[in-house]
């Protein structure tokens, strides 16, 4: 079998889970309409989920994820009583601007991760990403300094580690 | 007490959209602003859901809760990435306490 149809039949079940999920399932013709629009969706879209081959440890890799995302949830509250914490202080202590990082991690599907949990952490937010030299540019509500390797550090060092034991 | 824990849930997740609000009026420029809205209304949302989830248990309401969750999560993000990026394209300056902006730097040394 090929990469694109298993990614297909990936697709496939996932998208007739979430709508079984979201309907009422003792319906029959709810189950015929998911059908249909899975069919539609995996044809149309089905090839990007998947793109490479069978990787390994997966067992590994899952715990990986759990452990990121436990660490995530800690970051995403922190970043809650950042903003609650600036919001409500009378005079606002912003120092915003746009700085630049680098990143090791080459997945497509990786690097959106770990731009995602940017946006969700303490005080940055993802503004582009090139995707050839690996840069990401970053809005900082609050920015400590302006050199490269030390923003690296200081924003991406917080996930990259980890992202990379669950991606490669 | 299930009912007092998602009413909880549901308390936090009120509490922080308001303080996204509240930063989406009180910040400066449109980069800050979604700075605010992304993370607060995020964990606001995911709170209220979680809230309701706990409520309803595993029925109808709580499952479709749950999965609005997922949604909220990988959907957030990237919208506040699509409007911070298209807005720097379309100039819309930064705010005047603006330190540093290196994106902008590059830019320049490319159209050069």
């Amino acid at each position: 079998m090929t990469i694109k149809n298993r990614s297909r039949i990936t697709v496939f079940i996932l998208s007739f889970l979430v709508w079984l999920a979201l309907t009422h399932i003792g319906d029959i013709q709810e189950v015929i309409a998911g059908l249909i629009v899975a069919f539609i969706v995996s044809m149309i879209a089905g090839k990007f989920l998947i793109t490479t081959e069978k990787s390994e440890h997966i067992v590994k890799r899952f715990f990986s994820a759990i452990i990121y995302l436990f660490k995530f949830l800690w970051e995403m509250v922190k970043a809650n009583f950042h903003v609650a914490y600036i919001v409500l202080n009378p005079n606002l202590p912003i120092k915003p601007g746009i700085v630049k990082i680098k990143t090791d991690l080459t997945k497509d599907s990786a690097i959106t991760v770990l731009t995602n949990s940017i946006t969700l952490t303490p005080g940055t937010l993802t503004v582009d990403v090139n995707p050839e030299t690996k840069e990401i540019y970053i809005h900082w509500i609050d920015v400590l300094s302006t050199d490269v390797e030390e923003n690296t550090k200081l924003i991406g060092g917080r996930f990259e580690k980890l992202l990379t034991e669950v991606f490669e | 007490m299930i009912r007092v824990i998602g009413m909880a849930f549901i308390l936090i997740g009120i509490t922080f959209d308001f303080f996204g609000v509240l930063g989406l009026v009180r910040l400066p420029d449109v980069y800050n602003r979604l700075q605010a809205a992304t993370k607060c209304v995020t964990f606001g949302s995911a709170g209220i859901l979680f809230g309701v989830f706990i409520l309803q248990g595993f029925n109808n309401f709580g499952f479709k809760a749950l999965i609005g969750i997922a949604f909220i999560f990988l959907t957030s993000p990237v919208s506040a990435h699509a409007i911070a990026r298209a807005s720097h394209r379309s100039g819309i300056p930064l705010t005047k306490e603006t330190v540093v902006d290196q994106y902008q730097e590059d830019n320049e040394l490319k159209d050069n």
